[in-house]
């Protein structure tokens, strides 16, 4: 049970949402946007979490969709990470999405809310990191349509009242070959430690990572050293973690040394299986 | 003014939940999660409290036919679904095959666990073994019953002699 109360809205449009955020902010208000609403109920309850109104977007049709248009594939933020998997539509997000908590638990946790969310891992960014998704962007100034390079910078750089309503990736990542690994602390469900996720594109390796910075992220950096073919793979991974980030997690889940072992064998695994 | 019991507020009113089939009408605060719902006001004690985080699936229920962390939920959520607790399911396949294959010890875990089996039962009759382990791991058995729940599960998914 939570510890404080609030208002409950439902909106089942994009103009409604964005108007009642806008409208409960200008009321003195403090409204979340609540798609599966996991961080919201479990921090809430423990006080890491406020919110006095809650705009729920899961009845929102754009942010429930699930299709190709064209050649590209169209998924809405409000998806359940378990209606992804069962479709399957992009096989490197249900490898990497199916990792994300457990079953159960990943038919609330929705796709836009983890790419959103605080905590460090938010797994189910990498693939359209790898795959230069666009990413559609509602607010209080219009949509947006941008590449989520461009916006995801340690987390999506949203402006006040904006939501994501949809991810947009293009049919030739969705084929190419892929890895993805999740090693957690202990056991198959226990804590995550660190995820690698890459995408072949012809000769070249892209590479996502999550749970080694407090933020997941691609680097082109570390792209470079892994993509010079004529090296050995030792000296491949040797440079990639030559250029690592900085702030390397170091906590109760594994320390920074025990992280970067972890990732190097990751490395090696991604690339034995990538070539 | 002080606020009465049972007055609606913005923060709260009065929902029509489907609960095991039923509607049932019951006054929340948009704040109460369904499982504090279901046990503290509608009196259906069966979906247990554990972590309340969704981390042991003690409270797990199904909601269109899916499993649900009830303490993941808010009872405001569920409007317009079909909620089925552990007292709806009467006699099942299922909880005749936790039975039979003694797939308890203290107890705490059964209904959650029963509410997934069934759900994984509806959704996948013909689950291999990665689904299935795929699916259980979403619950905690302290007493480690796993083993005889394994066989019960089997027991009645198609495709399973049982106990393998
Ligand atoms: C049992 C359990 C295990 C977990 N394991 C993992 C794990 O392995 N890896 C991991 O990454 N996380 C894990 N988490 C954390 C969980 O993934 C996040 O809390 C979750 O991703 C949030 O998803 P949600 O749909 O519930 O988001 P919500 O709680 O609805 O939202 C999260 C945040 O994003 C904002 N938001 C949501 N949707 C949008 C949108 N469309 N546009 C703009 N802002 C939005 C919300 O305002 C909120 O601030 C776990 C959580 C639980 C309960
Ligand atoms: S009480 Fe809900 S998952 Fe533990
Ligand atoms: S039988 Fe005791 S917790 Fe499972």
């Amino acid at each position: 049970m939570l510890p404080f109360d609030f208002e409950y809205y439902r909106p089942e449009t994009l103009k409604e949402a964005v108007e009642r955020y806008q409208f409960l902010e200008h009321q003195g208000k403090q409204p979340t946007y609540f798609s599966g609403g996991t961080e919201l109920i479990t921090l809430g309850r423990i006080n890491l979490a406020y919110a006095d109104a809650v705009i729920d977007m899961k009845e929102i049709a754009e942010c429930n969709m699930k299709e190709f248009n064209g050649d590209h594939l169209v998924l809405g933020s409000a998806l359940s990470l378990t209606q992804i998997e069962e479709a399957n539509p992009f096989p490197l997000l249900t490898s990497v999405a199916s990792e994300v908590a457990d079953h159960t638990a990943r038919g609330k946790i929705t796709l836009g809310g983890n790419i959103c969310a605080q905590i460090f891992y938010r797994e189910a960014v990498l693939p359209f990191l790898l795959a230069d998704s666009q990413v559609i962007i509602v607010g209080p100034e219009g949509i947006r349509n941008v590449q989520i390079n461009e916006i995801f910078q340690e987390h999506l750089r949203l402006k006040k009242g904006e939501l994501l309503v949809q991810t947009v990736t293009d049919r030739r990542f969705i084929g190419a070959p892929f890895f993805a690994k999740k090693r957690r602390q202990q056991w198959d469900t226990g804590y995550p430690l660190i995820t690698v996720a890459a995408l072949k594109i012809g000769q070249e390796i892209r590479l996502a990572i999550s749970g080694l910075c407090p933020f997941p992220f691609r680097s082109e950096e570390m792209e470079v050293y892994i993509n010079r073919w004529g090296q050995s793979l030792e000296a491949r991974i040797d440079g990639a973690l030559s250029v690592l980030p900085k702030s390397i997690l170091d906590d109760v889940e594994g320390s920074a040394d025990y992280r970067i072992f972890v990732l190097r064998n990751l490395l090696m695994d991604a690339l034995q299986a990538l070539g | 003014m002080r606020r009465r019991e049972g007055e609606e507020t913005v923060a709260s009113r009065t929902i029509t939940l489907n609960i095991n089939g039923e509607e049932r009408n019951v006054m929340v605060r948009n704040a109460d999660t369904l499982l504090y719902t279901l046990r503290g006001k509608l009196g259906l004690s069966g979906s247990k409290p554990g972590c309340l985080n969704g981390d042991c699936g003690a409270c797990t229920v199904n909601v269109d036919g899916w499993p649900m962390k009830s303490c993941l939920m808010l009872a405001v959520e569920a409007e317009g679904k079909k909620v089925m607790t552990i007292e709806g399911l009467r006699n099942a396949p299922i909880q005749q095959a936790f039975v039979k294959e003694f797939a308890f010890q203290c107890g705490y875990c059964t209904p959650g666990f029963i509410m997934n089996c069934h759900a994984l039962l509806e959704q996948h009759p013909n689950a291999d073994d990665k689904t299935i382990k795929e699916w259980l791991e979403s619950n905690i058995c302290r007493c480690t019953s796993y083993i005889e729940i394994e066989k019960a599960v089997k027991s009645v998914l198609r495709g399973h002699s049982g106990g393998s």
